[in-house]
């Protein structure tokens, strides 16, 4: 990294956080087989479930996803790396690279967790666009807030459960967002409050994404 | 003792809520009959909660700018104390539901949203417990808590403004301030506001005196 200029140097930490997982492919497999086997356990347990009930389960398994992809993206820093990159590079052009990189991670397994929920669990949606868009917003939303989560537990020994603990109460209300915005996915009803309740899930990542750089510098000293 | 006039204003008023919420007249608001009393009590609760958890704001942004381990302890102890009066004013809350609404736990998102919020500052509180490190543990906790107190606080203001829900002086409910034409209840209700607060801010000065004892080796 010879040039100090911000954006090279985040693109930069992107491409190898990219090359490592295209590399090693352990992210990708541990979190493939994860949204599989969760989702073929909901099939044993209770078949096809109708509308209500799809919606709630399937972000639910995104939720879980989410933790586990991006808490591992955390994990595979070791203590030496970081103190590697902590004389190189910028914090906040490593916790933006982060950001991007779990962004893209979390959009390829919103839709692989999509198309595994629709071949088991059935496919009860019928505004397939608006649904497939409101699931990349969804995975955008859950990764963004769940990486800033991850970089404190990472600095609390990492511990995952700690992740758990922390994230449940804070991804809540986006969880319900999600929820109650999708639901036009699948039944036709009537959401006066629809456009308002887009905004304030824009205004949510917006916020995430604007707290995080602010505050994850303060995470990096050691 | 010029300096602890306070303490006893509070407790002045505080056994003037006590009496005269029991005992004063109060107009009878659509089902809540008698218990409409437990405003003098319930709302209290949530101005003590959020002047708490407003104070470990902030100092925990001026120990991000200074690293006084101080501001750590002022900090923690005023999510703590702020906590416990979260969880009263759940329970006052879940009390007057059970006899008005019919259920102690409904899915109302007034409710839903208060539970989210005291499991955030729990979430701040185990994430203390679990790193050793004084100093790492200030630095880290300070993060999370400026982190979940503006993502979230001002949401469960938000959400349950803009949803529909039973909770008085929401949406669509109207607030008991109407009702109370005579304004006996704002009589009993402005000086209950007064006197929790001053309590919480003395349970929490008590505390802080406490933990900074707990400490002494280090701030000498």
């Amino acid at each position: 990294m010879k040039k100090s200029n911000p954006l090279h140097q985040t693109f930069t930490l992107v491409k190898k956080d990219l090359t490592l997982e295209l590399r090693q492919q352990y992210a990708f497999y541990g979190v493939l087989l994860y949204i599989v086997s969760t989702v073929f356990v909901i099939n044993l347990m209770m078949g096809r479930p109708d509308d209500k009930v799809w919606n709630a389960l399937f972000w639910v398994i995104q939720l879980f996803v989410a933790v586990n992809a991006v808490a591992k993206s955390f994990m595979q820093e070791s203590r030496g790396r970081l103190l590697y990159f902590y004389s190189l590079v910028n914090p906040r052009c490593f916790i933006a690279a982060k950001l991007i990189y779990n962004v893209i991670l979390m959009t390829l397994m919103s839709i692989i967790a999509l198309v595994c929920s629709i071949a088991f669990l059935g496919n009860p949606i019928i505004n397939p666009v608006y649904f497939v868009g409101m699931v990349l917003l969804g995975g955008t939303s859950i990764s963004l807030l769940f990486t800033m989560l991850a970089a404190i537990a990472a600095q609390a020994n990492h511990n995952a459960a700690l992740m758990a603990v922390m994230g449940f109460p804070l991804i809540m209300p986006v969880l319900m967002l999600l929820a109650n915005i999708s639901l036009s996915a699948f039944v036709t009803v009537y959401q006066p409050e629809l456009p308002k309740m887009f905004l304030l899930l824009g205004g949510m990542d917006i916020l995430v994404i604007a707290l995080t750089m602010i505050l994850f510098p303060f995470l990096w000293k050691d | 003792m010029a300096r602890h006039w306070w303490k006893a204003l509070a407790i002045l008023l505080l056994l003037y809520v006590i009496i005269a919420g029991f005992t004063v007249k109060i107009p009878i608001i659509g089902t809540n009959g008698q218990s409409s009393r437990g405003l003098f009590f319930h709302v209290p609760m949530w101005i003590c909660m959020y002047t708490m958890y407003t104070i470990s704001l902030v100092n925990s942004l001026l120990y991000l700018s200074k690293y006084d381990l101080k501001k750590d302890v002022i900090a923690s102890s005023a999510a703590g104390v702020g906590t416990f009066f979260g969880v009263l004013g759940f329970a006052t809350g879940t009390l007057w539901a059970t006899y008005t609404w019919g259920g102690t736990l409904t899915d109302d998102p007034k409710q839903m949203c208060t539970a989210i919020a005291i499991l955030i500052y729990m979430a701040y509180l185990v994430l203390r417990i679990s790193i050793h490190d004084l100093d790492k543990r200030a630095r880290i906790s300070a993060v999370f808590n400026i982190f979940a107190f503006a993502l979230l606080i001002p949401l469960t203001y938000i959400i349950p403004r803009m949803v529909d829900s039973l909770h008085p002086g929401s949406a669509t409910t109207p607030g008991f301030a109407s009702k109370d034409t005579d304004g006996s209840m704002k009589l009993v209700l402005y000086p209950a506001f007064i006197g929790w607060t001053l309590l919480s801010v003395w349970i929490f000065t008590l505390v802080v005196r406490y933990r900074k004892l707990q400490l002494k080796n280090i701030f000498k």
